[in-house]
């Protein structure tokens, strides 16, 4: 894992780099026109907040039931990184929804049951920082009942009739505007592959903060 | 109190049927997205500031959350140094 972090952040920032004239350069939308351009980032995003959820939930039970410190390592890091991808998310809707909605806010279902979920995992840092001992245990939990709630946000916005579109817009933008799905892809790889880039970084501190600890231990004896 | 609560109950569900047909002057959700070109220039100026701010929004986030990793991680090594320190001179 140590060698492939740096190839893997070379690529992620030429990636990145690339992402704002590719998106520049592509079509525009007709009914959104240029405030369609935030979609871009906005999905890729989620996808990367996706891919958190999924780590945190399984590094949660595995920590839960076989109690492996690394597993709580990899619970603990893609927990923050839930925050950071939903907060990025929940902004650039806001923003879209400005134009797009005429609102900064709406108390759309998928927008509502995001924040919850993000307010979830907010709330497993806060027990693993504030929580004292056996913390990591009841964060775990929250992490696997956090982790269970993705589908019902993922599947909110066809079971609830409501003003943000359902998931079909996304399954049909490659034959509808494959110039966009082409772009939306290299823009979740690029997420993904931060999300994989940063995770590893956050891994590496618990690691250390793990090391820091048995130091002390080991020189009070 | 028990009435109270049973007659709001009934107005409630009574009123119900008159939501349904407000429900149902909901827009259609969009389905898709359509590809266009030659954009009017006064539809372009009020979506610059969002799409910008979007994106900066994100990079000034990342750059945050990069530095903290950074510090906490350049923090950890400084205790362990100082540790090692201590440890190594009292032996």
């Amino acid at each position: 894992m140590k060698k492939a972090f740096v190839p893997l952040a070379i690529v992620t920032a030429a990636m990145f780099a690339y992402a704002p004239i590719g998106i520049g350069r592509v079509q525009l939308e007709s009914t959104m026109l240029l405030v369609q351009k935030i979609f871009y980032f906005h999905f890729a995003t989620w996808m990367a907040l996706t891919a958190a959820i999924c780590v945190c939930g399984i590094a949660s039970l595995v920590y839960l039931f076989k109690g492996s410190a690394l597993a709580d390592w990899y619970g603990v890091a893609s927990a923050e990184l839930v925050v950071i991808f939903g907060v990025f998310g929940l902004f650039s809707g806001s923003l879209w929804g400005r134009k797009a909605w005429g609102v900064w806010w709406q108390w759309d279902p998928r927008v509502t049951m995001a924040t919850m979920l993000v307010l979830v995992f907010l709330g497993y840092l806060m027990v693993r920082k504030y929580g004292g001992p056996g913390s990591e245990k009841l964060a775990a939990a929250m992490g696997i009942f956090g982790a269970a709630t993705a589908p019902f946000v993922y599947k909110s916005t066809d079971w609830w009739r409501n003003i943000h579109p359902p998931t079909s817009v996304v399954r049909t933008l490659g034959e509808k505007f494959p110039a966009a799905w082409d772009l939306v892809l290299f823009c979740s790889v690029a997420f993904l592959l931060l999300f994989v880039v940063t995770l590893l970084a956050r891994v590496r501190l618990e690691a250390l903060r793990a090391e820091l600890d048995r130091l002390y231990l080991a020189a009070e004896e | 109190m028990v009435r109270r609560m049973f007659t709001c109950l009934l107005g409630v569900f009574l009123t119900m049927p008159a939501v349904w047909p407000v429900l149902a002057m909901q827009p259609a959700p969009q389905e898709e997205f359509k590809p266009f070109t030659g954009v009017p220039p006064e539809q372009q100026i009020p979506a610059a500031p969002l799409v910008i701010g979007a994106y900066a929004f994100f990079l000034l986030l990342m750059m945050f959350y990069l530095w903290t990793i950074w510090r906490r991680i350049g923090k950890v090594e400084a205790d362990m140094r100082a540790l090692e320190r201590r440890t190594g001179g009292s032996k």
